[in-house]
This record gives C-alpha cells, sequence and structure tokens, in this order.
C-alpha cells in the first residue's frame, strides 16, 4: 500500500485572506493564486497550456498588426463607475482601437502590494474578465509580482494589447491637414473628476461617474461608415487639451476650437469650477477625437450618435496652418484664448 | 452652471462692449490696472482684451499670491520639509514654484520631505491631530482672502491645545501694495506708467470690505471699481472706470456688490487682528521690501509661529538679473517686451515670479493670448 497521499492545497481564503511574499515567490503559494484566481476568471485555452507565454494565431487576412502598453496606478483602485480592473482592459483596448485595430489580445501583469486583501484583488479579477469579455479580447498571458508592503499601492496593473488592421485603414497623429473636421465623442472631464471626488472625499448632489468603457466597437462603426477619417485619439491623462495639442505637433497645424461645442456635464464644470480645474486637462477613459476631411464631418457625426458611447459627439473645432502649431479656442464668452499644453500638473488654484 | 453661468454670457459681453466703445473718449487712451491675480486669469482665459477698443488698456498689477511670494521664504519651507523632518502642508499652486538649488517644494516632496497638498486650512488641524508625534507646519500664503482661515487655524489649535502645530507666515496686505505702485516713481514722476483707474479686488474686498480704497480714490485722484472675478463683472467695472475717467470722478465704486459691502466681513478682521500684527517690512518678489505689507504672528500666540519655533532665518534671493518681473508687475512693461519671455523663461521653467502661478501676468499671456502675439496665417 503506498504512503504517498493524495495531494490537498487548502483553498484560497478569499474572504480574509490576503496577499503575503510568498504570492510573488513561484513557489505553490504563487501558482495557486494564479490558478484559483486569474486563471478561474479569465478562462481560456491559452492560459490553460500553463506555458510562459501564449502562441497566437494571426486571423487570415488580417492586414498589419497593433501593439500597445498601459500601465495603470489609479488610487483610488474602486471609484464611481469602475475600478482598476476594467480600466485596465478600457485603456489598452481604446489604445489599439484608435490606431483603426480590432483588439485581439492581451498581456497582464500585476505587482500587488504585500496585506493587500485576496477579496479586493478578485474583484478587480472579475472586473478586468468581464471588461475583456465585453471588449472581446482574451487575456492570453499574465505575470504577477508581490512587492513588500508601502512599497506599492495595492494593486498596479500592466496590460499589454495585441489588435490587427484591415488594408486601407491609415489612422496616425500626422494625419490631419488644414480644414479638416474635429469631432469628440462626447463628455469631458468625468474620469477625472470622478476619481478627485472620490480622493477628496468631495460630495456633489449628483455624483460624478468615470466614462470607463471600450470604444472599439464606436470605432469599428466609424471606420464602417467610410468616412475619411485622418486622425484618432483617446483624450486620457492630459485631457483634451494634452491630446490636440499633441496631434497639432505632429501634424504640423494649428486648431481653432469652440468652448460651446465641448460636450460638459454640469456636474463635472461645477467640480472644476469648484476646485479651480480646467476640464480641458482633465482625464477621460472612453471618449475619442476624431478628426475627418470637412466634407465628411456631419456624416461620420450622425454614425457616432448612433453608438450608444457616441450618442454625445460633437464637431468641436477645425484645423487650419499655423507654423506656431497653436490650438485656439473661441470661449463661450466670446474671447479667443490658447489651449495650451499642460505645464507641469495641474493644481488647485488659491484664488 | 447656475450664478456663474450668467456672469458668463457672451450676448451681455457683447451689449457691455458695444457701451464700452461707446463711452470711451477716441481722442484719449485709458489705462487700467487689475490689480488682482484672479482678473489677470478671467481676463485671459476668456479672451476679455477682445472686447476692448484698441484706446483702453489693462496691465497686470502685482495680486497674484504665488507670485509675490519671495523665494527666500519658499526655501524656508524646504528646509523645514528636508531638514526638520516636519509635515509641511502647503496650498496646492506654491507647490511648484522653483526656489534656490534647483528645488521647490515639489521636488522637495520627491527627496523624502513630507509636502502633503491641503485644500483648506482646516485640513492642517486633521493631519496634526492624526499626527501628534510629528511637528505640522502650514506654509500660509496669500493676501486678504486667505488670512482669515490662517487665523482660525491658529485658534482652533490654541484651543485644542496642538503642541505640534505650527505656521510659517507669509500673508501680505493689498492696500500696502497698491500705495507701493502709487509711490513708484513711473507713476508719480515720470509718467510713463498712465494709470486711470484700479480694478478692484474681488475676494479680498470681501473681507476687507471697500472702504481702505478710499484713501487711494482721494490721495491720489484715482478711480477704483471693486469687481467680482467673472469675465461680465471686469468688462462691466471696465465701463463704470471709464465713465468715472470721463466724468473727472475718482471715487470707490462697487461693481461687486452681491459680495463686498463698505465694511467688509469685521467678524474676519476682529479675528486677523487679535491673532496678527503688522510687519515693519516685507519682501515682495518684484516689487522689492515694502513696507508694513505683511502679517506676522502675534507674540501671545509665539508658539504658533514656524519662524520662532525652529529659528528660521530669512535669506534673500535675487531673481535673473535680465528679468523685468519687477517692472511687469508694477506695470511698466509688458511681458513680450522682458527678453526672457517665452524663451528661456516659461511655465515649465520659470525665471521670474509672474511666470510662476497662472494668475501670474506673464504666464496668463504664455498660456492663453501667446497666439496673439503671432502674425495669424488665413486657413
Amino acid at each position: 500500500m503506498s504512503a504517498i497521499k493524495s495531494s490537498y492545497i487548502r483553498p484560497l481564503d478569499i474572504h480574509k485572506g490576503r496577499i503575503d511574499l510568498s504570492h510573488g515567490g513561484g513557489g505553490r503559494a504563487m501558482a495557486q493564486l494564479i490558478e484559483e484566481l486569474f486563471f478561474a476568471a479569465f478562462a481560456n485555452e491559452y492560459l490553460a497550456q500553463g506555458n510562459d507565454g501564449a502562441v497566437l494565431q494571426i486571423p487570415s487576412g488580417a492586414g498589419r498588426m497593433v501593439m500597445t502598453t498601459d500601465a495603470h496606478v489609479v488610487s483610488p483602485l474602486f471609484f464611481p463607475g469602475g475600478d482598476i480592473g476594467c480600466l485596465s482592459v478600457h485603456g489598452t483596448v481604446n489604445d489599439l482601437a484608435v490606431m483603426g485595430a480590432r483588439p485581439l489580445w492581451l498581456a497582464a501583469s500585476f505587482i500587488l502590494e504585500e496585506g493587500f486583501p485576496l477579496a479586493d484583488l478578485q474583484r478587480i479579477v472579475a472586473s478586468m474578465a468581464s471588461a475583456a469579455r465585453d471588449a472581446g479580447v482574451i487575456i492570453v498571458t499574465g505575470d504577477t509580482k508581490v512587492v513588500e508592503r508601502g512599497k506599492g499601492d495595492g494593486v498596479f496593473i500592466t496590460t499589454t494589447g495585441v489588435g490587427v488592421v484591415a488594408d486601407g485603414i491609415l489612422l496616425s497623429g500626422d494625419r490631419a491637414r488644414p480644414g479638416d473636421t474635429i469631432l469628440l465623442s462626447g463628455t469631458i472631464g468625468d474620469h477625472g473628476m470622478a476619481i478627485m471626488s472620490k480622493r477628496e472625499n468631495l460630495t456633489f448632489d449628483a455624483q460624478i461617474e468615470s466614462d470607463t468603457a471600450a470604444l472599439h466597437g464606436l470605432v469599428a462603426d466609424m471606420l464602417a461608415s467610410g468616412a475619411d477619417i485622418h486622425v484618432m485619439r483617446d483624450p486620457t491623462r492630459g485631457g483634451l487639451a494634452t491630446s490636440l495639442n499633441e496631434i497639432a505637433r505632429q501634424s504640423g497645424v494649428g486648431m481653432l476650437l469652440d468652448e460651446a461645442c465641448i460636450p460638459l456635464r454640469p456636474v463635472v464644470e461645477a467640480a472644476c469650477e469648484f476646485l479651480g480645474f480646467d476640464p480641458l486637462y482633465i482625464a477621460n477613459e472612453g471618449k475619442l477625437v476624431a478628426i475627418c476631411a470637412p466634407g465628411d464631418a456631419e456624416r461620420l457625426l450622425a454614425v457616432m450618435h448612433t453608438n450608444p458611447l457616441g450618442h454625445e459627439s460633437a464637431i468641436i473645432g477645425t484645423i487650419h496652418s499655423d507654423p506656431q502649431h497653436f490650438v485656439q479656442m473661441k470661449t463661450r464668452f466670446g474671447g479667443y484664448r490658447n489651449v495650451d499644453w499642460l505645464s507641469g500638473e495641474q493644481l488647485p488654484r488659491i484664488c | 452652471m447656475k450664478y456663474v453661468d450668467e456672469f458668463r454670457d457672451g450676448s451681455l459681453a457683447q451689449g457691455i462692449a458695444r457701451a464700452i466703445a461707446r463711452a470711451a473718449d477716441t481722442g484719449r487712451s485709458y489705462s487700467f490696472m487689475e490689480f488682482c491675480g484672479g482678473h489677470t486669469h478671467a481676463i485671459s482665459r476668456y479672451g476679455v482684451a477682445d472686447f476692448l477698443p484698441p484706446n483702453v488698456r489693462m496691465v497686470h498689477g502685482p495680486g497674484c499670491p504665488v507670485c509675490v511670494l519671495p523665494i527666500g521664504r519658499i526655501d524656508l519651507a524646504i528646509k523645514l520639509a528636508l531638514e526638520q523632518g516636519v509635515i509641511l502642508c502647503s496650498y496646492g499652486d506654491p507647490l511648484r514654484v522653483p526656489a534656490s538649488n534647483g528645488l521647490s517644494l515639489l521636488k522637495a516632496k520627491a527627496r523624502g520631505g513630507d509636502v502633503r497638498m491641503v485644500y483648506s486650512a482646516s485640513d492642517v488641524l486633521s493631519i496634526a491631530r492624526n499626527n501628534p508625534e510629528r511637528e505640522v507646519v502650514f506654509f500660509a500664503i496669500g493676501f486678504e482672502t486667505t488670512t482669515p482661515p490662517t487665523a482660525m487655524l491658529i485658534k482652533q489649535g490654541t484651543a485644542e491645545e496642538l503642541s505640534n502645530l505650527s505656521v510659517l507666515c507669509n500673508h501680505v496686505l493689498t492696500p500696502s501694495a497698491i500705495t507701493h505702485i502709487l509711490q513708484s516713481p513711473e507713476v508719480r514722476e515720470y509718467g510713463t506708467l498712465p494709470l486711470d483707474g484700479f480694478i478692484g479686488p474681488s475676494h479680498v474686498s470681501t473681507v476687507i470690505g471697500s472702504r481702505p480704497y478710499e484713501h487711494f480714490a482721494e490721495e491720489y485722484r484715482k478711480p477704483v471699481v471693486i469687481s467680482g472675478f467673472e469675465p461680465l463683472d471686469v468688462m462691466q467695472s471696465i465701463l463704470m472706470l471709464i465713465r468715472q475717467v470721463n466724468e473727472g470722478r475718482a471715487e470707490v465704486e462697487n461693481e461687486f456688490s452681491r459680495a463686498v459691502t463698505r465694511e467688509g466681513n469685521r467678524k474676519a478682521q476682529a479675528l486677523v487682528a487679535e491673532l496678527f500684527e503688522l510687519r515693519r517690512t516685507f519682501e515682495w518678489r518684484g516689487l522689492g521690501e515694502v513696507p508694513y505689507s505683511a502679517l506676522k504672528i502675534r507674540q501671545e500666540y509665539a508658539g504658533f509661529d514656524a519662524e520662532r519655533r525652529f529659528d528660521l532665518h530669512y535669506v534673500p534671493v535675487a531673481d535673473n538679473r535680465a528679468c523685468d518681473c519687477g517692472a511687469i508687475l508694477r506695470g511698466v512693461r509688458k511681458p513680450v517686451e522682458c527678453k526672457l519671455f517665452g524663451t528661456v523663461c516659461t511655465p515649465e521653467n520659470p525665471m521670474g515670479s509672474c511666470m510662476v502661478s497662472s494668475e501670474g501676468a506673464c504666464a496668463a499671456h504664455y498660456t492663453y493670448g501667446r497666439f496673439k502675439d503671432a502674425e495669424v496665417v488665413a486657413a
């Protein structure tokens, strides 16, 4: 009779358990965490193989591939409208989408801080899994590291994405031309102010929710419209102002915006006013800017309006030639101003 | 947004612009100084200058609390954070101001200093309560608007016997700065700075009232219109100033009557008087030493005075010699006339005070109005 008993590992105590250094040590505890938490949530054939990497079959006729990566260090981890989990999927999916790509695969790296509750980790991972399912992407490989208490901020997640672009689609920040029209897919500043109000414990009558969302569906609709789109970008950190300045510099053009046309929720506007922020510089996680040939703008706008993520889309300005690459704006008041690069971090004003 | 949009209404602006154009005498020019950085910011951000006829010129004044804060005072705060290991609490906008040795409060934070941004002086109270074993210092800056909250902090700290709390006081006074400008040689003797009147402070006046300006209006024959910070307020105030000039009046008028009274907030004034006394002199960045222009904590509350508590000694630090901030703050020169503007001096790397905060004359012009310096190229 054999003396070897069938192996038994006590399941992870998701309810009360916490991350400790052994979860990053490469031993049984790590294997258990990966299997019971990550694999369980992300379940797919690539992960099931248990290899160090995923072997991927490029869809036939896929044309070119797009690859991007994005690190997520948001604090607080859970905020109105989302959490770091879904954000880490949306961020990378959107970076692929605005290049005109169909997002296919993601890799996810987790840096966990010692002492982090497993229950929170499971919530985050479930949120990632759900966001990935909705976006039609598969998390095919990943990595987990644990850092000592005090050396992380709970969880950092880096996601790397791969997508494919059909032939004939060429979106790039250097393709804006004088005369082109600038479109925006909805209200600005929702994500940044949702985070800010949670972080600073500010409560307003109406809660501000993050706009975090995967934009690939909206992008697909826009591309299918046949409109001659030159540039797309998702204005995340640094806000709309930063994305537009980047494009103006890349394309070597100037822009003229009409502030009255830029969608902005009253509650976000009020929160910005209260804290002394300019919503043009506040982060978005579910919006895109598109620059297209002038004759196609109205048609493209109509298509964007039919998508739930673009129903508040608006034409916000035009491209013109300007050797200084200034982004100018006609204010709602009627005067004109520069919309400059942000200098440093946006800090609340005293007066 | 209710109570805000009404004061940013573009069609009303057109109406006031027409009234200004009608009122302004084409045979003369008008120069008005807006004292406050808040007005400078509003004028630049909303493009108010675009509504004014060419013979009405706005001169930016020194009322940006961050801009006039001398480097040496920030050095003291950095020293506290890095050498004394205190929790240094500050409002947001002083954090980025460059100080000596390539440092700023933000950079001091990156070097391990415990620098924390607060939204109000009362945040400092909770930090002091929650860290009884640490020294907590509030880097108090600003004009009369931010002084009463600092006074409340000390008052509350006394009541709660918070022995770990102190204040590095840099509060400055608006009337002394206006007097200083009016007495500057450019205004008094050379006539190089034609100043026809002042847009009076908005928030400051809610505290001190409109009475303190009556002296300037009378003594220096300069009209003052106290104005709200919204763009329509500013335009209405410009119209009121033009009318005063045309009629040869030099009075204090109050456009911001929804918040400012002649007497101001007496409770706040009493509180400030109880906690603070005048400094004999204080250095302003750009203006130099200005007599009786700042406050220090009274002897009775010496325990809360970080300067006494940590035996701090102020060392003045000179600005770059090519920097024209002094002249710009006195309204003698425009930002673009400074050699450094937009070349070595930018908001990322400010050489002088006016480029430091978004309310500073140079930063406001750089950020919001720079495109107007370039030739307009048609699309």
